[in-house]
């Protein structure tokens, strides 16, 4: 933070923003489960924007992202639609996949996003490549893998890493250790150290406080452009917390966290409100303009769900339309 | 026309497609300067460097994951697995993954990429490397499966399937390596979803895919001698499949039996049986009648193993009991 200065204040406010954006999405989104208005359930991002902001806003739209079934916060980070995810949340027709993918299969290729994934580690393959294939076509682009905490209990990340490390592909691993993989706490699955995983094929790795978007930035800013110039891959542990609970409907949660431990990370360690007081304190925003963000954003949120709830749903003659490409 | 053996054929397919397409690579065990322990890819190392014939470690889970990324972000990878039970290993990713992202992204993104691995018993290679499980993958929607029967088959089949959009796993006997066939020198492609209709006949047609079409050209030689007239039908892809072709066969016919070597339950030979009861059978003269590989684990034993998949004598005996009617 000793670092920033005041030429920062723009590019801190457009990530504040985003924060907010993926914050109130998730809020709209959980709403529209609560009322039975989305078909199925999803799973929510809030508490972990730091992350997939921090990391998305030091890439092009050129560079690669594999998502995860929590997946909202990645898509806004990497520069999605707001009316055009509502309406996949929904089913609609104009959604990013035409309804057929729904909240854990958004992918927003014009944006680099390669897409959510409903399958615990099921895109390491899919980063790792992309990111093969830049070093292939000897490319640039850097391909991130986001994946949660639980995907360190599948083989097939390690499989990949290993090739990764192996071919020197510009590939980063980022492991959100938001505690929980469903209802159970990392420390009853993972044994032994976190980042002892990736050291073990000679991968650099960081582990880093992800509720707080100027570390996971900076850290980023620097891994993606030393991956561009061929030094990957890397792997960044981000500990969080994710707010709600595994999927929208897991409301009663105190058999596996407690009501204390969740309010300290909202009140305590909310990412928002942390990189808001460095806008404060800077005095690079005040209050009442860090309130028209939030006003704005739950303007453009309430209409891109009003636009979404009215908008049509596919006709029936899709349904086995996309089985096979041309 | 010039008479070279299948692995070759398959090695000039994938190097004229290379040669062809920068984009398209092939990755997998040992396929770089050792060929495969088949020795198909031998050679290509040499031409194409070990950028693009890959050398993988063995985690057949993890570099099917990268083909995938790789055809999504614009390559046209050829995943070499080395046997066809190994199919088990990479499933998440050929039928969770690959299979879907077309259908899951409202047909924005794309898969296309090879599977190329085999299937045949009689090997004496014991359960876990004998087993043919072309109907695991056909039975996935969205992606499409061939079998080709002979060296100028698997070179057309495999340009083809390097060309197509989707994914295709492409399945080769593993008898079939050191066949030899005539393999015109000029290019040619075999389109995806037409059988082959090898030879004429009017007394009961016999379908088979990949070495089974052998098995039915040899019991046609056995049935013609006794004077019975078979036609035979290479399947070729078995997704999509060519049902028009069966059924119009079988109309004229009036019998069939349908031969592959997977487990006859549940079998691509029931898939194909069934379409034809749905479309041809007012024209039927005896049942619709599947051979396929005994429902049990491949053994090793060559007094057991060789009686557990079908045989020229078994299907020319047991269509001469169609044809007599003494079943």
């Amino acid at each position: 933070m000793a670092n920033l200065s005041k030429k920062d204040a723009p590019r801190l406010l457009q990530a504040y923003q985003q924060m907010v954006t993926i914050r109130e999405f998730e809020n709209n989104a959980n709403e529209l489960y609560l009322s039975a208005k989305m078909p199925g359930l999803t799973h929510m991002y809030s508490g972990q924007e730091a992350v997939a902001v921090g990391i998305c806003e030091a890439l092009k739209s050129t560079d690669y992202i594999t998502s995860t079934h929590r997946g909202h916060g990645h898509c806004v980070a990497k520069g999605a639609d707001l009316k055009l995810m509502f309406c996949e949340l929904l089913g609609k027709k104009e959604g990013y996949c035409r309804g057929k993918g729904g909240s854990m299969h958004i992918a927003d290729q014009s944006n680099g996003n390669l897409g959510a994934n409903a399958i615990v580690a099921g895109s390491v393959g899919i980063a790792t490549g992309a990111a093969l294939r830049s070093k292939m076509l000897k490319t640039s682009d850097v391909a991130v893998c986001f994946f949660g905490d639980g995907a360190l209990g599948q083989g097939v990340l390690y499989e990949c890493m290993n090739m990764a490390a192996l071919w020197d592909l510009p590939v980063i691993y980022a492991c959100e250790n938001n505690l929980y993989g469903e209802y159970t706490h990392v420390d009853e699955m993972a044994a032994g150290s976190l980042t002892a995983r990736a050291e073990a094929f000679g991968i650099e790795t960081h582990r880093i406080d992800g509720q707080d978007f100027l570390a996971v930035n900076k850290l980023s800013e620097e891994l993606v452009e030393r991956a561009r110039n061929g030094e990957g891959p890397f792997f960044i542990v981000m500990d969080t917390y994710r707010y709600h609970g595994h999927h929208v409907g897991d409301i009663n949660r105190a058999y596996y966290r407690s009501k204390e431990e969740e309010t300290h990370w909202k009140t305590d360690r909310d990412p928002i409100l942390i990189l808001g007081e460095v806008l404060l304190s800077k005095k690079w925003a005040t209050q009442s303009e860090l309130d028209e963000i939030q006003a704005l954003i739950v303007k453009q949120a309430a209409d891109a769900v009003a636009y979404a709830l009215d908008a049509p749903y596919p006709d029936v003659s899709e349904v086995d339309m996309h089985v096979f490409a041309e | 026309m010039r008479n070279i053996t299948w692995s070759q054929a398959m090695n000039e397919a994938i190097a004229e497609e290379m040669r062809r397409d920068e984009t398209v690579f092939i990755m997998g065990e040992d396929v770089a300067e050792a060929g495969t322990p088949f020795k198909v890819t031998s050679g290509l190392v040499e031409e194409f460097g070990t950028q693009r014939v890959l050398d993988t470690p063995i985690s057949e889970p993890g570099f099917m994951g990268l083909a995938v990324g790789a055809a999504l972000t614009g390559m046209r990878p050829i995943v070499d697995l080395m046997f066809g039970d190994f199919i088990y290993l990479i499933m998440d990713q050929l039928a969770n993954q690959a299979a879907k992202q077309h259908y899951m992204s409202g047909g924005k993104l794309t898969v296309p990429l090879v599977v190329r691995t085999n299937m045949g018993a009689t090997r004496r290679s014991a359960a876990q490397h004998s087993q043919s499980l072309q109907v695991l993958v056909a039975h996935i929607p969205g992606l499409k499966v061939a079998m080709p029967s002979t060296p100028y088959e698997v070179k057309g089949l495999m340009k083809t399937a390097i060309r197509d959009n989707n994914p295709v796993v492409i399945f080769e006997d593993k008898l079939s390596y050191q066949m030899k066939g005539n393999v015109p020198e000029e290019e040619y492609l075999i389109p995806l979803g037409t059988a082959n209709v090898l030879s004429q006949g009017t007394d009961i047609t016999l379908i088979g895919t990949s070495s089974m079409v052998q098995v039915c050209e040899e019991a046609a030689v056995k049935l013609a001698a006794q004077g019975i007239s078979a036609e035979v039908i290479d399947v070729r892809t078995i997704a999509p499949l060519d049902d028009a072709t069966f059924v119009n066969s079988v109309k004229k016919t009036g019998r069939a039996i349908v031969v592959d070597e997977g487990h006859q339950s549940f079998g691509v030979t029931s898939e194909i049986v069934a379409r034809l009861n749905e479309q041809a059978f007012y024209y039927l003269d005896a049942p619709l009648t599947r051979m396929g590989a005994m429902d049990v684990p491949i053994p090793f034993s060559p007094a057991l193993e060789d009686i557990t998949v079908p045989t020229a004598d078994g299907v020319a005996q047991k269509a001469m009991q169609l044809v007599t009617g003494e079943l």
